[in-house]
């Protein structure tokens, strides 16, 4: 949908009740919301998104899921314009395709991650405006998560949040996944259920608190047996 | 102008997600008779206030004797370093040998020049090691042109006998000698400092990024010819702890990566955090002391008065 800025002399936003001179130019993007979470186990991995997609105060569709299938062994998960977010996962399955094609074999979670870093630098001087988490198993059958910024720069995580509220669940994870900031504790494997528990609770606290973030969560569960998909209800309003 | 658009956006979480790794790698080449560069960075990345990446990596190698620190935008620095790889790659397998730092560095801004004006933002420094592995240094290699002489009395002598001489000597140059088919190239670690606008220059120090202020003051104070390498490192590591402390993009932890002839090796990432407590409790031990001390005096005072 298109939308309008409202700019002043200094080309920053202004705020709500300002009635001085505006003006008014097309901007490309839109912000569509939506929070994407992953997390790497031992021989799993876990991409969580809400469902919900909104622009400005109204919501369009509160069944929208931001986890894409991509192989038996990855799932994207991508956040932010709405239409940046379909055209990327398109390119990103017509070059699969492509892979498959010439190498007869599927790509890797690692290949897939430098492959989206260079497909998202193509386009530097006008960004998709995604912000991409990947997970999935690699090689070893090890979880791994892949962490992207709009431009392409990535890196392997074990735990990455992102989208509107990932500024409210990193430090969370950061806490109970990564166990910083604390002292004297146990450092304890993760498990499946556990972690199935625990963003489950996490993106409840979001729903809470963002008003982008809600209606529903997906989770999608990757191990060795395959995709497993679950649908959680969270706050509507 | 798309990532301003980005940044101009109205949810303040997502304004100008360009992870600005505003580091401050620092890199010292050393003049002594002991030959190597260190390269240490801190590994926090940006956005805009908030800290996308507590633990993300500024020294990349290039290859097995170039290292390159980066600061400025994760993705810029990140493809750009890919990118110089591949070239030299190339030019390794077409030409039978490395490309020297020197080379390299120009290759590096001659790439990135048609971008300039853009929103391209790359600082970094290639920290790099050419010629041949050696165990004992040959004293040619290993003078520059700009750089002040030590007090070694060999450079000195090297520098005498280099007036005399009348041919350039082959270490100020890079000399085919047509004749007998044999390439002269300088040996010897190698300093220097890429910048998307355009710069390129050689040094024996330079410390880049946000934090960078901090991070001169301590390498200029303690910094002089003849420095070991546990000195070296120890010191470049109190640069980077330094500036962590007093830059708010700083922070987290420390790389610390040292090239020689054989190559680069990396130490262990270190928890600045720890050093932190670690300081404080020396600082808590010297303040211990010093008041014994003064009670002590006052004690053997007072007692003198006694009697």
């Amino acid at each position: 949908m298109f939308v309008t800025q409202v700019y002043g002399d200094n080309g920053k936003m202004k705020e709500y009740h300002y009635t001085g001179p505006v003006e008014h130019r097309f901007s490309p993007y839109s912000f569509n919301g939506g929070t994407v979470l992953a997390v790497a186990g031992e021989d799993f991995a876990i991409v969580a998104s809400d469902t919900r997609l909104s622009e400005g105060y109204s919501i369009h569709s509160r069944d929208s899921p931001k986890c894409y299938k991509l192989t038996d062994t990855t799932v994207i998960g991508c956040s932010g314009f709405h239409g940046d977010c379909l055209t990327l996962t398109k390119i990103i399955d017509a070059r699969l395709k492509m892979y498959k094609h010439s190498n007869n074999k599927c790509m890797t979670s690692g290949a897939i991650a430098a492959m989206l870093s260079t497909i998202l630098y193509g386009r530097r001087f006008f960004p998709y405006y995604v912000y991409n988490i990947i997970g999935g198993l690699d090689e070893e059958g090890k979880g791994a998560v892949y962490s992207f910024d709009p431009v392409g720069s990535y890196q392997r995580d074990t735990y990455k949040a992102g989208g509107s509220a990932s500024a409210m669940l990193q430090p969370l994870l950061d806490n109970q996944i990564g166990f910083k900031n604390m002292e004297g504790v146990q450092h304890l494997p993760l498990s499946q259920e556990k972690a199935v528990q625990l963003v489950k609770d996490v993106f409840i606290s979001a729903a809470e608190r963002d008003v982008y973030t809600g209606d529903a969560l997906r989770i999608c569960i990757v191990t060795k047996d395959g995709i497993k998909e679950e649908t959680v209800p969270l706050r509507k309003d | 102008m798309a990532l301003q658009d980005l940044c101009g956006f109205k949810d303040s979480f997502l304004n100008s997600r360009w992870n600005l790794p505003a580091s401050h790698p620092v890199e010292y080449l050393s003049e002594s008779p002991i030959q190597f560069v260190i390269a240490a960075a801190d590994t926090r990345s940006s956005c805009n206030g908030l800290v996308a990446c507590p633990a993300s990596q500024k020294i990349l190698p290039v290859h097995s004797h170039l290292v390159g620190t980066t600061s400025g935008t994760s993705a810029d620095c990140a493809l750009w370093k890919r990118i110089l790889s591949r070239e030299l790659r190339l030019y390794q397998l077409r030409h039978g040998r490395r490309l020297s730092t020197a080379g390299a560095a120009k290759l590096l801004a001659h790439m990135l020049h048609p971008f300039k004006g853009t929103e391209l933002c790359v600082a970094a420094t290639l920290c790099g090691w050419d010629g041949g592995e050696q165990e004992n240094i040959s004293k040619m290699g290993n003078e520059t042109d700009d750089l002040a002489k030590t007090s070694e009395s060999d450079s000195i002598s090297q520098a005498e006998a280099r007036g005399r001489n009348p041919c350039p000597s082959p270490a100020m140059s890079r000399q085919h000698c047509s004749a007998g088919g044999k390439q002269l190239v300088r040996s010897g670690p190698s300093l220097y400092y890429v910048c998307s606008d355009g710069t390129r220059l050689q040094g024996a120090l330079f410390s880049v990024g946000s934090g960078s202020p901090y991070a001169y003051s301590v390498l200029d104070g303690g910094v002089r010819w003849g420095l070991t390498v546990e000195e070296a490192i120890s010191l470049a590591r109190e640069a980077v702890y330094r500036a962590t402390h007093r830059d708010a993009y700083s922070g987290n932890c420390v790389d610390v990566y040292h090239i020689t002839s054989h190559g680069w090796t990396r130490r262990d990432r270190e928890e600045l955090r720890e050093e932190y407590y670690r300081e404080k409790e020396r600082e808590r031990g010297k303040v211990k002391e010093r008041r014994e001390k003064q009670e002590g005096v006052e004690d053997g005072q007072s007692s003198g008065r006694k009697k």
